[in-house]
């Protein structure tokens, strides 16, 4: 029962972290229609700034703040000098320069800290294990879930009541309309991508303690954000939120329980590499269901 | 030239790779550029015609006139069944749909320990043609061209035909060839069918010039390697694709030379190529560059 508790947490924890990246790539898909492969890679880069700024000895919170800034940054500029021009291209142009702009942070990114893997080692207060119900969880993973909830109720107060989301929200359906109402959809466009790309930052600079820092992590996780906001339904946060913690729930509780599931009834040798190809598509099936049932997705921009 | 080129194996081998590639970049095109279909995941195809050699090769099966066949065969029944469930999607469904039925690909291939797992399947020998010799590496080049060559015309002499047409129609309205009583769907399903063969072909051919499959025939990075040598040759244009293999794969192979982060000026020139030269290469070559 302790196994299952524990699986389940670190579904909610893997999935909150996909929702940081899944909200901004939403968003931008949704509201600026851009295909932005590149969104990974600003994941990276809050990553690789926030484990360098700790090995210098940086305290954690700074070291979180100094990732975010660099993604934001990064963010800022990609959207200034790239996606600007790629508001008008068709999807498949969008494809291929946000893969270009991919090749360059992998390469910009081992030019500036080499090959090998970096380390972040985890702030000592929060190192620890909480005892819940009979089972030891890290203390770590619990702030993460804490985090990305804080996240997502502080994304629900901006695009539900202010202004800046109901910009949002309606240029994510009536793109023309609200330009046309006079307001400088640039400087929206911008504000959005800056604010996804902090976002993924974000999740960057609080995964690396846990994961290796390394070039290429952002294309892995990439395919999880692309599944959860298709999974979710395009432009809206909600679809984001629900669709990252499904692909994180279902990949998590996939890995853990189909190879143990399929034990009783194939050979073992089988069992596991059966079990550990099917529990790697489980999320792709997860999605081709969902898109049976609702091909827009589950709560697509523009419903109520 | 070409005649000083053949007695030098690198070089031969290095246009060997560029054929096969543009084998897989043309089946591609022919799905992009005329059906409008961007399928992210048409690596899977050509994993597929490569592990069916291995495998046939794996069990005593060499000869290629059976192989090869046999790896399209495979390939294109891949294909339907996949586009029979895709096609029902469009645009960025339609992407993410092609690519994660790749990846179902990718990861089947890495799970069966009997066809090498992630390690990849190596192949003994090069399968055996009739009257030519595929362990000499100016012959596979020469076969490799003669088929890439065999597959441009046809796909050529398809898109201006009369299926041809409907498909680019499709593309342009599908509502309009619909109400033309023009069953869409089938002639998409039947473009991609061919294109998978065509990627399942090259994938055969690959088989035999790297005597190794692995999984990463079907990674999705493959898949977007396939997509940029058509976006950056010209989608559309056939041709075009031909010239986005040569380029990609030699400018790969040439900044290596220069330098480890060969990924950074590439990237850069691929940028470039998108920001500024709508055309692709082909457009840009033929004079039409509008920026």
């Amino acid at each position: 029962m302790s196994l299952a508790l524990e699986q389940l947490l670190n579904g909610l924890q893997f999935g909150v972290m996909i929702f940081l990246l899944a909200a901004g790539l939403t968003l931008v898909f949704g509201i600026m229609g851009v295909i932005n492969l590149a969104h990974g890679s600003i994941y990276m880069l809050g990553a690789y700034v926030a484990a360098s700024t700790a090995s210098k000895g940086a305290p954690f919170i700074v070291a979180v703040a100094a990732g975010a800034a660099a993604a934001a940054l990064a963010g800022l500029v990609v959207e200034l000098v790239v996606i600007r021009r790629l508001y008008v291209r068709d999807h498949l142009d969008q494809v291929l320069a946000t893969f270009a702009l991919i090749l360059i942070a992998n390469d910009g990114v081992s030019m500036a800290w080499g090959k090998t893997p970096l380390n972040m080692t985890m702030p000592p207060a929060l190192a620890g294990a909480v005892s819940l119900g009979g089972l030891t969880y890290p203390t770590y993973r619990l702030v993460l879930i804490a985090a990305g909830i804080a996240v997502a109720i502080g994304l629900y107060f901006l695009i539900a009541r202010s202004r800046l989301g109901m910009l949002i929200r309606a240029g994510a359906t009536h793109r023309e309309t609200v330009a046309a109402l006079g307001v400088d959809i640039t400087r929206l466009n911008t504000i959005v991508f800056t604010l996804g790309a902090l976002l993924a930052g974000v999740a960057g600079a609080l995964l690396a303690p846990i994961l290796a820092v390394q070039v290429g992590m952002g294309e892995q996780i990439l395919i999880l954000t692309f599944v959860a906001i298709v999974v979710g339904g395009l432009g809206s946060i909600r679809g984001a939120f629900v669709g990252a913690l499904l692909v994180g729930l279902v990949d998590t509780l996939g890995r853990a329980y189909i190879p143990v599931l399929l034990k009783p009834v194939a050979r073992p040798e089988i069992a596991d590499s059966l079990g550990g190809g099917l529990s790697a598509i489980a999320i792709y099936v997860l999605m081709a269901v969902v898109l049976v049932w609702k091909p827009r997705g589950l709560f697509p921009a523009g419903t109520r | 030239m070409l005649a000083a080129l053949l007695h030098q194996p690198f070089w031969v081998n290095a246009c060997t790779r560029i054929l096969i590639y543009a084998l897989v970049a043309v089946s591609l095109d022919l799905i992009v550029g005329y059906g409008g279909m961007v399928s992210f995941g048409h690596a899977a195809y050509f994993a597929a015609g490569g592990y069916t050699v291995a495998v046939l090769a794996q069990h005593g099966v060499d000869a290629a006139l059976i192989a090869w066949p046999i790896a399209m065969l495979v390939a294109g029944a891949l294909a339907a069944i996949v586009g029979a469930l895709s096609l029902r999607t469009s645009g960025i469904f339609f992407i993410m749909i092609t690519l994660a039925f790749a990846q179902m690909v990718f990861f089947a291939l890495v799970a069966v320990k009997a066809w090498g797992g992630n390690d990849g399947l190596p192949l003994d020998a090069r399968g055996v043609l009739p009257i030519v010799d595929l362990r000499d590496p100016n012959v596979l080049y020469a076969v490799c061209l003669a088929l890439l060559v065999a597959f441009v015309v046809v796909s050529a002499q398809l898109v201006e035909s009369r299926f041809g047409i409907v498909l680019r129609g499709a593309r342009r309205s599908e509502r309009r060839l619909l109400a033309l009583g023009f069953p869409t769907f089938r002639y998409k399903l039947v473009a991609f069918v061919i294109a998978g063969a065509g990627a399942g072909l090259a994938g055969a051919l690959w088989a035999e010039y790297a005597r190794f499959v692995s999984p990463d025939m079907a990674s999705w990075s493959r898949s977007g390697e396939f997509l940029v040598m058509v976006i950056l040759g010209g989608i559309g244009t056939l041709a075009g694709a031909v010239y986005g293999a040569a380029v990609l794969l030699g400018l790969e192979s040439l900044l290596a030379g220069f330098t480890e982060h060969w990924m950074l000026p590439l990237g850069l020139i691929l940028l470039a190529v998108v920001l500024f030269a709508k055309r692709g290469l082909y457009g840009w070559l033929a004079g039409t560059n509008d920026g």
